[in-house]
């Protein structure tokens, strides 16, 4: 199993060296096409892991494992230590163990997935106050705040459809801070983006990196990744090719197929 | 009034539908609103029914899908005077068996509860596909995100799916209301004293058809366009949070 450690004096209180997830030989198929072919992964608490690799690759995949968005065809995962239990068919076996790990984790998507008859403020409010079960009032007050948070704090009483592609996404970021999630999980968030749209995004992951959040986030913002990541995983055909730290991943990648991969995309 | 009326010889037409006896305006007031009765019962019925077997549909397993696939063909294949007598009688017929196997004798059924388990029998099979179809537009991704936070199915379905497919539903929901309505016609057929029973038959005593028969049409006109504003709410509800085609803030 692979360890690494980052270097992030900021986040360096306790509980650092705790895990927050760990995929042990995932492996995922599609019918015949094998996506994910024995992934291993364990990334600790504070850790922004950042998921690189080709069109295809499997990265979507290996995080909609972790949440069982999709069913592993074999393997383990475990967040927070604890390991979702699976029948043999990957299925998960606990739906009740599901659930309550889903709420801990934050999952932003690349077309936001907003819930469109319901306004940015509800959006916010949904998990918390229907899942959670927490009282309406506390989470209409920290929605509003984590609104604010993101820029939005006008736009509380407004449905997703009016709003901008990167004021959703931020919306969508502020949906998943509600729960206040252990890990957040982010399946290429800027690439639907129009270009001028996609820096308010990054400016508020960056924000949630800064403060110690969990992170793994699927990108193809490579200058990004390397400014936040505290670990950089290149995923190629299904398989780590190569992963460590940012700056060994960018400045001197062992692998051919990664140095070929980050020629062909500067 | 009564002037104006007498000038324009109408006044034997009002006299004719005035509320109280021997005008017959009050046994068309009493047959519409029988007909209303059985119309909300059956198009309630029907969404019920509509609503399981939509899921049914989408997610159950093959035999359920199957059984689910006859129910909806045959009841949309046969025309629904025929399916009328078919289960008026079959209804009736199965109920007295069972009451006389367990020794009660025949029981009278009443013609409001006929009526609504026939026609919501046969609002059911085009609910399924209206709302089939309504969830299914529904784009996967808001599904999706409710699953990735942990919302368990049920409430999934309260709180995710059917919001979100209101607005594609209320459309074709509409129409079935409005042809709920329009069906109760056919109970006539059956002897249910619904408007259109209660119109034949103050015309029949009358003699006075075309008075009678307008008036039932102006009456299933006002429905209508009742029905349409309260509809028009409806949608305007579910869609909320979706610009309108024709542009401009909400
Ligand atoms: N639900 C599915 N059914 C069948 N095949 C799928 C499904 N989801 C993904 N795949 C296939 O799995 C492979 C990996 O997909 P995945 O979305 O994980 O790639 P990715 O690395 O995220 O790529 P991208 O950068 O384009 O998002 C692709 O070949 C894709 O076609
Ligand atoms: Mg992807």
């Amino acid at each position: 199993m692979d360890s690494f450690s980052g270097g992030d004096p900021a986040s360096a209180s306790s509980g650092r060296d705790k895990e927050a997830v760990r995929i042990e030989e995932l492996h995922k198929s599609f019918g015949e096409l094998e996506v994910l072919k024995g992934v291993n992964l364990t990334a600790r608490k504070g850790d922004v892991v950042a998921i690189i690799g080709g069109s295809g690759s499997g990265k979507s995949t290996m995080l909609r494992c972790i949440n069982f968005l999709e069913a592993p065809t074999s393997g383990r995962i475990y967040v927070g230590g604890e390991h979702i239990a699976m029948r043999d068919d990957g299925t998960p076996s606990n739906r009740r163990q599901l659930e309550r790990i889903r709420t801990r984790l934050g999952m932003v998507f690349q077309s936001f997935n907003l819930w469109t008859h319901r306004t940015l403020l509800e959006n916010v409010i949904e998990v918390p106050v229907h899942v959670l079960k927490q009282p309406r009032a506390e989470a209409i007050e920290k929605a509003q705040s984590l609104l604010k948070r993101v820029g939005l704090g006008d736009k509380a009483d407004v449905y997703p459809a009016y709003l901008s592609g990167g004021q959703q996404q931020r919306a969508a970021i502020a949906r998943a801070l509600a729960v206040d999630p252990d890990v957040m999980l982010f399946d290429e968030p800027t690439s639907a983006l129009d270009p001028e749209l996609v820096g308010e995004v990054l400016t508020v992951i960056r924000d949630l990196a800064a403060e110690g959040r969990t992170m793994l986030l699927v990108t193809h913002e490579m200058k990004f990744a390397r400014e936040v990541a505290d670990h950089v995983v290149y995923l190629y055909q299904g398989r780590i090719e190569e992963q460590g730290a940012p700056e060994q991943i960018f400045d001197a990648p062992k692998s051919e197929r990664l140095q070929q991969f980050l020629m062909s995309i500067n | 009034m009564s002037d104006l009326l007498n000038m324009l010889g109408l006044a034997q037409s009002a006299e004719l539908l005035s509320l109280s006896p021997p005008g017959w305006g009050g046994n068309l007031l009493r047959g519409l609103l029988n007909s209303l009765q059985i119309a909300f019962g059956a198009f309630g019925m029907g969404l019920v029914i509509g609503l399981f077997g939509a899921y049914g549909k989408l997610y159950g397993g093959p035999i359920l899908r199957d059984l689910l696939a006859v129910y909806t063909t045959v009841i949309r294949a046969v025309p629904e005077l025929v399916l009328i007598l078919i289960l008026y009688y079959l209804g009736s017929d199965l109920i007295n068996k069972v009451s006389e196997a367990m020794g009660y004798g025949r029981v009278e059924i009443s013609g409001v509860v006929a009526g609504i388990w026939v026609l919501g029998v046969v609002q059911g099979a085009y609910s399924i596909e209206v709302l089939r179809g309504a969830i299914q537009a529904v784009p996967p991704g808001q599904i999706e995100a409710a699953r990735a936070f942990g919302m368990p199915p049920l409430m999934l379905m309260r709180r995710v799916t059917i919001p979100a497919m209101m607005s594609f539903a209320t459309p074709g929901l509409a129409n079935l209301w409005l042809i709920a309505t329009k069906d109760t016609a056919l109970l006539a057929i059956v002897g249910f004293s619904e408007l259109t029973l209660e119109t034949r038959q103050a015309a029949a005593s009358t003699r006075a058809y075309f008075t009678f028969f307008l008036a039932a049409g102006a009456l299933y006109l006002i429905v209508t366009l009742f029905s349409q504003v309260i509809f028009g709410r409806i949608e305007r509800w579910a869609r909320r949070g979706q610009p309108s085609l024709r542009g401009g803030p909400r």
